[in-house]
């Protein structure tokens, strides 16, 4: 408990109360589906671990990133100064070329077994993975290099989960899941991109158990992914009714009516977008008038488009 | 002679390498390599039209929503659909939004640590940091804050975990900042990570979610009974403390920066500029773009109308067979595969001379550099009153004249005018969107036909947060037959060509002092300067087939 005493201290010098930590801490703990007695051994987990983190960036588009940094309980930089420490990340370290490469090969072999490999984007594995390199290695090299020492493998998006937009049909440079490359079993925080709440939740949890959460069978946490958007909907109501938007803009859309018939994949989606929604609550696909497009279910690019007409 | 490989380029979308050969200390040549190709044209094809928004705007995620606004545009443009006025302006204040959050984001955390010594700020006054922010910050801090700021950095350092501050070029000899000068722009990082949180929720308010928004679609946007007022105060109050920001923080920060870097007016400029223009204000496109459509050739300061079918691209030096440069309507796509890849390594003195999964766009066979700062000289020449009025507000502080522009720091200042530019415009679009509403026109979708009866061609053109941004479509029975994006920054990063010229980026590389070799920071300060954003740079070849795609400009 020593060292919570000198994380109190730590993050009173920076100007954050203890209330507006524990407020955190009960914020992880409702996402998490945790009682919330549960809060302040997740203060405790935080305070008492700094694990090291590498972040890769592989065939991607970085809103998985961008997603991330949209946190606000905490702020992303208390994360990367107080709870976490992120020795590698292309977007954001200072490090460049040989410095940064030298960065990660010293947490690989220096760290072995220990740190905590966040994945975004898939792995293109067509002529041996020409398609996709830093620093002179293929995504491929790099992936069973890092993954395979890792302590733990988080996936982050649809690109490191199942391959993602790269891999819709007809996969033009075979990109591959992380998974399926390395062949070890990752946590997948699914989505196109996930929700920064979903990310955050994930590590908390993995630094108060010292465990991976539980999982469905695509190995996504349950406590995101455990709800069918559709049982949470608030449009369920005109979906029971039939009272559907027969075309975007018409009477039914300015009344809030069911995207069903518009294409909504909330039927066969589990996420839990209704509940938390996005950006501080601000907003979510339907409730913005647009169909869900499925973006936390495998190959939804080709499994749920056409995505403006009826599954 | 020393050849430098920068590899990977940190602080950028996507994967980036650049080398450059120094001679008595300057860049001799310099060579700029996409590393990453994902292929998304060859995905879309036989998709339906619709869904290319969707699609396309994975191709980044830093810059989303635009890739969506080029798509929607072409796909409108192809299908003649003209869309209500209240979905015109709700396109343009959720993308004024995303220049908000991009722009500053670009300053602060992807660029500002090559102007910025982190480590020098442990050895600033707190009390003299306090002076400095109250004589050049619109937002002072007090003794105490920048005590409490200080300290958190030293126990930081003194954990031992640098995290993404480690093992950079801290106390380089190029770094000029005096430490309460560092110490302050530490604070202003570290604001920037909320106030981005904020401009990101702005676009989330008619767009759904950032990143990715899921709000637009051809024919106009998806929201009707949210164009409300509830929503719009939402909108205009977070804009005002925008706007509070980039005139408080951003721009001083800028001015601040650049006046301790004066002989980076100097570095690191080109002379062609294109900027398509963006924000339209009626349906006649371009001519009622808030930010004009024009040409600037050889550093002179006047704007020459575009002409859309001159815009070819190269793929001498990048892994394609060899060809004609063609205009993105007719394009052709011949691209290396297989056995033919196993040259395809950057190195520079490959025998085929092909180094970048990216091709070269040219204008009238000129390279051109696009971007904030074209798009800022474009509209400085070209009209645009508040653009003309705060840049010569800007250089006149600096005490430098219009040329300094055509460097390395006026790529930085432009970003930070064009942003402040755009967030008060957006006041304007906020008003008019309410009078129409008022007026009770609650329209914001335009219906349309899609069969397999429909064929089209159409392009569409956007100048957004990284430069001229083109999407163009061809429709058949109904379906995508093909697609092509010509995006920033192939404009900027792509390869040299059959002529050997250099690209913008290359060319703006020359000449640039590099005071060690084995520590290249002035190459990442003007590379960085142009915000390189590099995903959506590198799926514009197929490597799979040698098909030949065909457009028309219509």
């Amino acid at each position: 408990m020593d060292q919570f005493v000198d994380f109190n201290e730590r993050l009173a010098a920076k100007g954050v109360s203890r209330r507006e930590f524990m407020k955190f801490c009960g914020l992880m703990a409702t996402v998490l589906g945790l009682p919330m007695t549960f809060a302040p051994k997740i203060a405790e987990a935080v305070a008492t671990k700094r694990p090291t983190v590498v972040w890769m960036h592989f065939a991607e588009c970085t809103g998985c990133t961008e997603s991330f940094i949209r946190t606000t309980h905490p702020w992303t930089a208390d994360i990367v100064l107080d709870i976490i420490d992120l020795a590698y990340h292309e977007t954001i370290m200072a490090a460049a070329g040989d410095q940064a490469e030298e960065i990660l090969e010293k947490t690989v072999k220096e760290q072995k077994g220990k740190y905590i490999c966040i994945c975004e984007g898939a792995i293109p594995t067509k002529d041996n993975g020409v398609y996709g390199k830093i620093h002179g290695k293929t995504f491929l090299e790099i992936a069973n290099h890092v993954v395979k020492n890792a302590a733990a493998t988080i996936c982050v998006g649809a690109c490191a989960c199942d391959g993602g937009v790269q891999a819709a049909k007809p996969n033009p440079t075979a990109a591959k899941s992380v998974a399926e490359v390395t062949g070890v079993k990752t946590i997948n925080i699914a989505g196109c991109p996930p929700n920064a709440d979903n990310m955050v939740a994930t590590i908390v949890h993995y630094l108060l158990l010292g465990k991976l959460p539980a999982l469905d069978e695509q190995g996504r946490p349950l406590f995101a992914y455990g709800y069918l958007i559709h049982d949470n909907c608030p449009r369920r109501g005109h979906f029971e009714n039939k009272e559907f938007v027969k075309e975007f803009g018409d009477a039914g859309a300015a009344k809030g009516w069911c995207l069903y018939e518009v294409g909504c994949a909330g039927p066969e989606t589990y996420n839990n977008c209704p509940i938390i929604k996005w950006n501080q609550g601000t907003n979510w696909p339907i409730e913005a008038g647009h169909p869900c497009i499925g973006c936390s279910e495998k190959g939804f690019w080709d499994n749920a488009s056409p995505f403006y007409v009826q599954k | 002679m020393a050849r430098v490989v920068v590899d990977p380029i940190p602080r950028i979308e996507g994967h980036l390498r650049i080398e450059v050969e120094v001679e008595n200390g300057k860049v001799k040549d310099a060579w700029s390599t996409g590393t990453l190709f994902r292929g998304l044209e060859i995905i879309l094809q036989g998709r339906d039209p619709r869904d290319a928004h969707l699609l396309t705007q994975r191709s980044c995620g830093v810059c989303t929503l635009v890739h969506s606004l080029a798509s929607v545009r072409a796909v409108e443009d192809a299908l003649k659909i003209k869309i209500p006025p209240n979905a015109r302006l709700v396109r343009n204040l959720t993308h004024a939004a995303q220049n908000m959050h991009d722009h500053p984001v670009h300053f602060y955390q992807l660029c500002a640590l090559d102007w910025v010594d982190v480590v020098s700020a442990l050895s600033a006054d707190p009390a003299k940091t306090a002076d400095l922010s109250a004589a050049v910050s619109g937002r002072p801090q007090t003794k105490k804050y920048y005590e409490g700021l200080k300290g958190k950095l030293k126990a930081f350092v003194d954990s031992g975990q640098l995290g993404p501050f480690a093992n950079a070029y801290w106390g380089h000899p190029a770094y000029k900042l005096p430490p309460e000068a560092n110490l302050m722009a530490v604070g202003h990082y570290l604001d920037n990570l909320r106030q981005q949180v904020h401009a990101a929720q702005m676009t989330a308010i008619w767009g759904a979610k950032n990143p990715h928004l899921q709000g637009h679609l051809p024919g106009g946007v998806t929201v009707v009974e949210q164009l409300n007022a509830d929503r719009i105060s939402q909108y205009l109050f977070m804009l005002k403390e925008q706007i509070a920001f980039l005139e408080e923080v951003y721009i001083p920060d800028v001015l601040a920066v650049a006046s301790f870097y004066k002989d980076w007016t100097k570095i690191g400029g080109n002379k062609n500029f294109l900027a398509y223009g963006d924000f339209p204000q009626s349906d006649v496109e371009p001519d009622s773009f808030y930010f004009p459509r024009g040409a600037i050739f050889d550093g002179q300061l006047k704007a020459l109308p575009v002409d859309v079918s001159k815009i070819t691209e190269d793929v001498t030096r990048a892994w394609y067979e060899p060809g004609q440069p063609l205009h993105p309507s007719v394009g052709e796509t011949k691209p290396l595969s297989g056995d033919a890849l196993k040259g395809a390594v950057p190195d520079t003195k490959s025998k085929d001379g092909k180094y970048s999964w990216m091709k070269a766009p040219r204008y009238d066979g000129k390279v051109m550099e696009v971007g904030p700062l074209a798009q800022c000289l474009v509209s400085y020449v070209g009209g645009n009153k508040e653009i003309k009025e705060t840049t010569d507000l800007v250089l006149k502080k600096l005490e430098v004249g219009p040329e300094a522009l055509f460097s390395t720091i006026g790529r930085i200042g432009a970003r930070a005018i064009k942003c402040l530019v755009n967030a008060k415009a957006a006041e304007k679009w906020t008003t008019e969107l309410i009078e129409n509403i008022k007026k009770g026109d609650t329209r914001t979708f335009t219906s349309y036909k899609l069969d397999e009866t429909v064929n089209g061609q159409g392009f569409g053109l956007n100048d957004v947060a990284r430069g001229s941004l083109g999407h163009w479509i061809n429709i058949e029975k109904g379906k995508i037959k093909n697609y092509q994006q010509v995006v920033p920054s192939t404009w900027n990063l792509g390869p040299s060509d059959a002529k050997n010229q250099k690209s913008a980026v290359e060319n703006a590389l020359i000449g640039t002092p590099v005071a060690d070799p084995k520590k290249p920071l002035e190459i990442l300060r003007t590379v960085h300067s142009f915000d390189p954003c590099i995903a959506c740079a590198v799926h514009v070849i197929d490597p799979q087939t040698n098909e030949i795609y065909k457009f028309r400009v219509s």
